[in-house]
């Protein structure tokens, strides 16, 4: 496909507008402005007709995929479709028109919105409070970490400076520990996918900070020690953070908080139908258990009673050990709203169900497809599930070079080579939206490429063959990137 | 491919002792998993690690992975080449892609190692375990 960009669009002297001609005394810039801050150069920008423009960019955003043009079972990030009444009650004037420095009577309504929203986000992840300023799961991560630091700190235990973390962490984990200033300690992952408890035991100590963990973890399996894994933890001092990530495998099921998590966040743009991706932005609330309130940011929301018998809301900036505010204002406002408002519409059944679907379209997919490739972990799965393409090593064809080929059957690949205990991974989330018909065609698609890959492996290492570009020289393209026109 | 006159770690690692300095890379088998090496991110000369500590790091196009000391000891020199041509580490892993060298902090840490047979035999049996 040719796609020129806007600058190779270019025509000298062509404008989308022309300015009136002025009624003032026309100065040459240069006779204004120091010569330091006068350009040499004019600006390399592109000189384009409002219609150029128009349909240059019309027709690149003809070329996204997204949830809402097909299915997109890229595991780990619960690529749900995001229903519209959320986007109708963020579009709201009255939410829509608020100021964040607006007085606090007059916001009244924003204030029990958020209010409520982290009463029911308490009620769903086992919490006792949350913060909703974090923007999104990392900086959620970043904020419960703090807080877990702070705790340890305030307690004078500086020595707890090790983060354990098990080998099928999302990359965000250790990243975060090391961001605190806490030094990381992989542990492995036992044969059934879950944390392996003697090694547990030998890693943790006086210099244990914590533990974070993902469960449902990042291969789509509960872990059934989760109870002996927080005790372990619990015991040598140390405190347990829950990555919220795979939240959309438990809800109404299963809690964090009843697991023995003190820490959570929870990523309301994936579970919480809001958009993700580069259609965002995020916002992952961090929830604790009581005797961590002290240190969450502030401030918080809290509802009171005015001296005249009436119910208002208030922020509340008092918090002795608060690590202080993490984000401008309040957190990302509008993503708020469409996650109460999508709590609101599914209520508290409807969560579970969203729950009970999530994790049977994807032991569906999995019973499917164990018999194409290969299942190294063969257990009843939550809410996604990984497969290892090595079985078709011989061939030629790689995970990379599947993920590529689904691209021509239309759909928008798994996540591949993650988590990173799993040769040729692919990770596969089909989540609650997706209708019986759309599983069976993906199931067919994976089926037809390791037929392919059997029978004419070119077609499979040269794809993708339909889409408006083809296969990206990523190796080149990371080893020296050209990253300015 | 596992050169006889090498010694192995169980992170994939292979030293070569020559003359008190020890040189270390990644082996054939971890370039393979890794896929296309994108950037490597070397050590300081002078930096002193313990065994099992990681010294630097390599991204491919799948993952980054850290690189774990196979013994104790200081950085005496590091593969600059790397920094521009990564490359080097899937080309010649054993050769143009080594790492650093470093002085041994104990010279008995090496006799830990696996011989070029014993991990042949470990990688067997990692293949074995993921059936």
């Amino acid at each position: 496909m040719t796609s020129p960009l806007i600058i190779e669009l270019s025509l000298p002297g062509r404008s989308g507008a022309k300015l009136p001609v002025p009624d003032v005394p026309v100065k040459d810039v240069a006779s204004l402005l120091p010569a330091g801050m006068v350009r040499e150069e004019p600006p390399n920008l592109p000189e384009v007709s409002e219609v150029d423009v128009v349909r240059h960019y019309t027709r690149l955003s003809s070329l996204n995929y997204g949830v809402d043009t097909g299915f997109y079972p890229l595991g780990s990030c619960t690529m749900k479709y995001n229903p519209k009444i959320n986007e109708d009650m963020a579009a709201l004037p009255g939410f829509t028109g608020l100021h964040p420095y607006q007085p606090e009577h007059l916001a009244q309504g924003a204030l029990a919105l958020m209010y409520r929203l982290e009463r029911y986000l308490c009620e769903i992840a086992g919490m006792d409070r949350f913060t909703l300023q974090p923007a999104a799961g990392a900086h959620g991560e970043l904020t419960g970490m703090m807080i877990i630091k702070a705790y340890h700190e305030h307690r004078g235990e500086t020595q707890r400076t090790k983060v354990i973390i098990p080998d099928s962490a999302h990359g965000t984990n250790p990243a975060t520990a090391t961001m605190v200033g806490c030094e990381t300690v992989t542990i492995p992952s036992n044969e059934r996918g879950g944390v392996d408890l003697d090694a547990l035991r030998r890693a943790v100590g006086e210099d244990t900070a914590g533990l974070m963990l993902t469960n449902p973890n990042t291969l789509g399996l509960f872990d059934e020690n989760i109870i002996e894994v927080c005790r372990i933890v619990h015991e040598a001092g140390g405190l347990v953070y829950c990555d919220g990530a795979n939240m959309n495998a438990i809800m109404g099921m299963a809690r964090p908080g009843d697991m023995g998590f003190d820490v959570v966040h929870l990523n309301l743009h994936k579970t919480f139908g809001t958009p993700h991706g580069g259609g965002g932005p995020g916002s992952g609330p961090v929830g604790v258990k009581e005797f961590l309130v002290p240190y969450l940011p502030r401030p918080l929301v809290d509802r009171i009673m005015d001296p005249t018998g009436e119910e208002k809301y208030v922020l509340n900036y008092e918090g002795k050990h608060s690590i202080g505010r993490v984000k401008s204002f309040y957190g990302n406002f509008g993503v708020m709203v469409k996650a109460y408002a999508y709590i609101r519409t599914l209520g508290a059944r409807g969560l579970k169900e969203a729950s009970e679907i999530a994790v049977l379209n994807a032991n569906y997919q999995k019973e499917k497809l164990k018999h194409t490739y290969k299942l190294p972990y063969d257990r009843t799965c939550m809410h996604e599930f990984v497969l290892s393409a090595k079985n078709l090593k011989e061939t030629g064809v790689r995970t990379l070079d599947i993920a590529k080929r689904l691209l021509d059957y239309g759909f928008h690949p798994g996540t591949i080579y993650f988590p990173l205990i799993v040769e040729e991974a692919m990770m596969i989330e089909p989540t609650e939206t997706e209708s019986k018909e759309t599983l069976d065609r993906f199931i067919e698609a994976l089926e037809k490429i390791a037929q392919e890959a059997a029978e004419n492996p070119e077609l499979v290492t040269g794809a993708p063959h339909t889409t408006p570009v083809k296969r990206l020289d990523d190796v080149t393209a990371a080893r020296k990137p050209v990253l300015r026109w | 491919m596992i050169p006889k006159n090498l010694k192995y770690s169980k992170e994939h690692e292979w030293v070569k002792e020559e003359n008190g300095i020890v040189r270390v890379g990644i082996t054939d088998y971890a370039q393979e998993a890794l896929g296309d090496v994108v950037f490597v991110e070397l050590p300081e000369v002078g930096d002193s690690f313990a065994a099992g500590e990681a010294f630097g790091s390599v991204e491919s196009v799948k993952a980054v992975s850290d690189c774990y000391m196979p013994v104790s000891g200081t950085v005496k020199t590091v593969n600059e080449a790397l920094l521009e041509s990564p490359e080097l580490v899937n080309e010649d892993p054993y050769g143009k892609g080594w790492m650093i060298e470093i002085e041994p902090d104990n010279k008995e840490e090496l006799e830990e190692l696996m011989s070029a047979a014993e991990y042949e035999e470990y990688l067997a049996t990692l293949e074995e375990g993921d059936e």
